[in-house]
């Protein structure tokens, strides 16, 4: 299983995150390196064995469909970045947090 | 001043013999004295912290202190703290000021202990030695050259260099245990589900846990009472019974208080890739649990090498998705030049967060990407279930498990740092135990080369409280877990 340039480059789009061509070079280098460890899998034999996700026999816990929180949203912005793009305002108007243009 | 436990600590203070205000403040003057140096802090805030302490000394008076009022511990800045800066060791939080308290914070608060501040910690957790951190690597006390280890690398020698009473941390490979094995202190990770992730800064769910790191087994089961039990705001806190973890640790006394007990050597533990030093400390701690009356049982748990795929598997993957909160929009770091939304995106992730938090999103997205998710992920949950059943296994024919925290002692810093796969295999003994969501910790056993050995003991579901007395057992009768490191006096 080995990656190549362009897989770097996809997995970047699909996580999100910029990559230049020598950082996806380098990452390349080094995530097939991981991926090498990981292939020790592959030897093992899995067959009807139930996937494990929690090590307790345990459901979700559900509660009351009632409103149990108090709008802190003052609070909260106080953590808001800054708008960016020559001003340092904080990416807050009216309660709302400001980003570009989604819907065109 | 700095070196009694808990209990000596607790008593100091109801005989009035010292105030919280007192202890506080000297453990801050050490704080100041040492931590340019050591880098074990990245937030302090004398003023909250001493009005912390005040509010304490005013329980104490007014005759309802519990086991740790009035008592100084450092918090790893994973756990929000309100009105603290939270930071996860991350640029991406280098801002942020939490509004609100982790339950952790809260038990602590509830108690009245005080807050010294907020420990150094590999970036979002992920790491072995403290270097991706941020705010720059964190000193082992031991020797200024080399690592504390990792995660919880700032707890660790908050711990060692007597900058805090005891401290807090979490374990999601073994980040808990390999730094209180590298500094020389005792650390416990919990039953998964014991203590609540409310507030708690996530890495990956299903293995992440908080615990204790301190001078001894008796002050981590002091902590653990504070720390453990169910809080309905973790959709995974189990709902356990209430424990006093110290409550048969007095019994740990007399010629043979092991008698009875089997503590199971896995062979897989001791075979290639444990340095020779290490094995020779481990061996001698089992010789002296030995003395203590405890029998030896050979064991396997034939899937251990199989631990460090399956857990660079699931845990990237379940941190890719935690991470994808850190978007830029409603708090952390977001670019400061973007021509578009996926343009915010994309430059507020790519300058935010680390290299090897990068490495590890990118290796989580590629696992759980269409067409590769039943060939890793589901795989890897498969195996989860095998080494799990190892250990089920294991403990039919014995009570308790041992052997080395660490594969050796502490590196140099910048030794491993540009191998990843080298910096993974340091948790090649702590991670099963994470993945079964089994409790584990390491308690001092001796020195290689001048610096700490940790023994590991790995316990079954809820014997946490066995587990301590184990290890009180063995404290009794040596004093590795009572040296401190030379010149930090």
């Amino acid at each position: 299983m080995s990656l190549n340039i362009n897989d770097i480059k996809r997995i970047a789009h699909l996580a999100r995150i910029q990559i230049d061509d020598t950082e996806a070079q380098a990452t390349l280098t080094k995530l097939s390196g991981i991926l090498g460890l990981i292939e020790q899998m592959q030897a093992v034999d899995t067959k009807g064995i139930v996937p494990m996700s929690h090590s307790q026999d345990v459901v979700q816990r559900l509660r009351e469909d009632v409103v149990t929180k108090t709008n802190q949203r003052d609070i909260f912005q106080q953590n808001a970045p800054e708008l960016g793009n020559g001003s340092n305002q904080a990416a807050v108007d009216g309660g709302l947090y400001l980003v570009p243009r989604v819907v065109e | 001043m700095i070196n009694q436990s808990l209990k000596q600590y607790s008593q100091m203070l109801a005989n009035k013999e010292i105030s919280s205000v007192e202890l506080t403040q000297t453990f801050l003057n050490r704080i100041a004295k040492h931590n340019p140096s050591i880098n074990a802090y990245i937030a302090l805030d004398e003023a909250k912290t001493i009005a912390q302490a005040k509010a304490a000394d005013n329980k104490i008076a007014s005759g309802k202190a519990q086991a740790l009022t009035g008592i100084p511990f450092a918090q790893k800045d994973i756990f929000c703290a309100n009105g603290w800066k939270t930071t996860c060791g991350s640029k991406m939080l280098a801002n942020f000021t939490a509004p609100y308290d982790a339950h952790v914070i809260n038990q602590f608060d509830a108690v009245g202990a005080v807050n010294l501040g907020k420990t150094n910690m590999d970036e979002f957790a992920m790491g072995s030695s403290n270097e991706t951190s941020y705010f720059g690597g964190v000193k082992n006390p031991w020797d200024f050259d080399r690592v504390p280890g990792g995660s919880s690398g700032g707890s660790a020698a908050a711990v060692a260099a007597r900058l805090c009473a005891a401290a807090t941390g979490t374990d999601t490979g073994g980040s808990i245990r390999q730094p209180a094995s590298l500094c020389g202190f005792t650390g416990l990770k919990p039953t998964y589900g014991l203590v609540s992730r409310y507030g708690m800064i996530a890495f990956a769910s299903s293995l992440d846990q908080a615990g204790p790191m301190a001078k001894s087994a008796e002050d981590c089961a002091l902590m653990m009472n504070v720390m453990a039990g169910f809080d309905e705001r973790d959709s995974t806190s189990l709902n356990h019974p209430k424990e006093d973890y110290t409550r048969s640790l007095e019994k740990m006394i007399g010629e043979q208080p092991l008698k009875g007990l089997r503590i199971g050597l896995p062979k897989e533990y001791f075979a290639e890739g444990l340095d020779a030093g290490v094995a020779k400390v481990v061996q001698d701690a089992i010789a002296q649990y030995k003395k203590l009356g405890a029998t030896i049982v050979d064991i396997s748990l034939p899937n251990t090498q199989l631990s460090i795929p399956v857990y660079y598997v699931l845990a990237p993957a379940e941190a890719s998705s935690n991470l994808s909160r850190y978007d830029g929009v409603r708090y952390g770091h977001r670019a400061a030049e973007y021509d578009d939304l996926m343009d915010m995106y994309i430059k507020s992730r790519a300058e935010g967060f680390g290299a090897e938090v990068k490495r590890r999103i990118l290796i989580g997205t590629y696992v759980l990407s269409a067409g590769y998710y039943d060939a890793y992920y589901l795989k890897a949950q498969q195996i989860r279930r095998l080494i799990a059943q190892d250990f089920t296994q294991a403990f039919k024919q014995c009570d308790v498990i041992m052997g080395p925290t660490a594969p050796s002692t502490a590196f140099k810093a910048g030794e491993k740092a540009d191998d990843p796969v080298a910096m993974y295999l340091q948790d090649v003994y702590t991670i099963a135990t994470n993945l079964a969501g089994l409790p584990g910790m390491s308690i001092p056993a001796g020195f290689s080369n001048g610096l700490p050995v940790g023994l590991q003991i790995m316990g079954n579901y809820f014997d946490e409280a066995r587990m301590l007395d184990v290890a009180h057992a063995y404290q009794q009768v040596t004093d590795w877990h009572l040296a401190m490191p030379k010149g930090i006096e």
